[in-house]
């Protein structure tokens, strides 16, 4: 055979199999093609030579470490690996009132989704997209709308709970615990539709937010006034108050102006990405 | 090797039935491996790490995705591979509005790398080692385009398939062929004045 031009002969070194024995066949007795072999040969030794720092031992440890509090709460589960006990309960724990709610919004966005989806196989693609995903928006932002409030609400009244008196031991704040742990529940299927969706302020916002109530989900039901004060104070650190209740203003005027006649892209985003 | 694959199975599926701990089994075991690699492709240490984080991170979201099969190690390299590209792309075109300077001479013209090359090659056995020798490989590694450069870290050091390399690379096998070969064929141009073959004629990959 004739010389294997270059690009055979690297793919030959690689390991490539195509014409492999012709190509060795015709090495073992061409001294021009060995050389040439070997060149390719030594670049490629040559840099495997370079040097990779070592992490370190504990390098295994230290990435999980920093990924950990990034993971979803939940690791994504294949729909046929449920079974029909943890499905019932599932079910039951949906079946309550306010995260029906919830859940009723998210399913309006995957409907609004899907037929997006479908819709937009036919030309022409563009505005149909467009109005699809505003309606999309707007059902996210009524339910996230609402569910601020509620949130805003519950904080309030938290932060406006006190003893009633100055011997007071123990203060009664499960009311406020059981609704944050209604909220909280709300607050993950939002964060991850707001992520889904592409909507990393909210999602940030909502994040926040998901940390104060899982402050409140998960104090005693009575705390002192010395605990109650903390608490007070924890979240008053966090602003977080501040940052729903501008949320809040902004999702309503996405709302106003994401009326089906007046399609405009990206509204309000810019000002939400200050906060 | 067996018994790793093994293990990774069963840790996948302890994920996805919701222990968080199993993951991160996957996480010690898998990423000093998944960090050589990254190094190998971005070059310093801090992309790297990132990359590493990245992949992880990307490989628990998509775990549903993951073939039960198929070889965790292998799977979470090539999301490393193709956030690694997507990374080198991004700093590339940062790189260029930052520094808008190829070298050039007095009179403006850009000057080839191999412009520099001496007429007779420094004695190889001794630069092999030397530093100069492993800031032109360096260098000509980061010459390369991101592709080239993932392509061919996968195909000589992560002893990648030419059907996974096009995967990461999300290109067609035969366009993955040609980037390893364009990879290596630049490399060859940029090293081969640096590095000369030890002893003629030897008789590299003819064993089969």
């Amino acid at each position: 055979m004739n010389h294997p031009n270059e690009e055979e002969l690297i793919a030959y070194h690689g390991g490539e199999p195509a014409r492999r024995e012709a190509i060795a066949t015709h090495v073992a007795d061409c001294s021009e093609c060995q050389v040439e072999l070997a060149r390719i040969d030594a670049v490629l030794s040559a840099l495997s030579s370079l040097p990779v720092p070592d992490p370190g031992a504990d390098y295994g440890a230290r990435v999980w470490q920093k990924i950990a509090p990034r993971l979803p709460e939940r690791p994504p589960v294949r729909w046929w690996q449920f079974d029909s006990s943890s499905l019932a309960a599932g079910w039951r724990a949906w079946l309550e009132p306010r995260r029906l709610a919830a859940l009723g919004a998210v399913a309006a966005i995957a409907i609004v989704a899907f037929l997006a989806g479908r819709v937009t196989k036919q030309p022409p693609p563009v505005a149909v997209t467009a109005d699809a995903s505003k309606i999309r928006e707007r059902v996210l932002v009524m339910a996230v709308g609402e569910h601020l409030g509620r949130s805003e609400m519950m904080l309030i009244e938290l932060g406006n709970t006190e003893p009633e008196n100055s011997k007071q031991k123990e203060v009664n704040i499960s009311g406020e615990r059981r609704r944050a742990e209604d909220l909280v529940e709300e607050n993950r299927l939002y964060r991850q539709t707001a992520l889904e969706q592409g909507d990393t302020a909210l999602a940030g916002v909502l994040d926040e937010l998901e940390r104060v109530l899982l402050d409140v989900a998960h104090s005693p039901g009575e705390v002192t006034p010395a605990q109650l004060d903390e608490m007070q104070q924890r979240i008053a650190a966090r602003g977080i108050l501040f940052k729903v209740r501008v949320v809040g203003k902004e999702l309503e005027q996405r709302e106003r102006s994401a009326a089906p006649a007046t399609v405009q892209n990206g509204l309000g985003t810019g000002e939400r990405n200050k906060i | 090797m067996e018994a790793t694959g093994d293990s990774d199975a069963i840790a996948v599926e302890r994920t996805l039935a919701g222990d968080r701990d199993a993951f991160r089994v996957l996480v010690e075991r898998h990423s000093p491996n998944v960090f050589r690699l990254a190094f190998r492709m971005t070059g310093n240490q801090h992309d790297a790490e990132e990359v590493v984080q990245e992949a992880f991170l990307r490989a628990y979201q998509k775990l549903s995705q993951f073939a039960a099969r198929a070889n965790f190690g292998t799977w979470v390299y090539r999301i490393a591979a193709n956030y690694a590209i997507d990374r080198m792309r991004q700093r590339k075109s940062e790189d260029a509005n930052r520094e808008p300077a190829p070298r050039a001479n007095d009179d403006g013209i850009e000057v080839d790398a191999m412009s520099f090359v001496p007429d007779s090659a420094p004695n190889p056995e001794r630069l092999a080692q030397s530093e100069q020798l492993a800031e032109h490989m360096r260098r000509a590694m980061q010459e390369l385009t991101p592709a080239e450069r993932t392509a061919f870290v996968m195909r000589h050091w992560g002893g990648s398939g030419i059907e996974e390399i096009a995967e990461a690379l999300k290109s067609s096998s035969s366009a993955a062929k040609n980037t390893i070969f364009r990879s290596v064929q630049k490399l060859r141009r940029a090293l081969e004045p640096f590095v000369e073959a030890r002893g003629q004629a030897r008789s590299v990959g003819t064993e089969s």
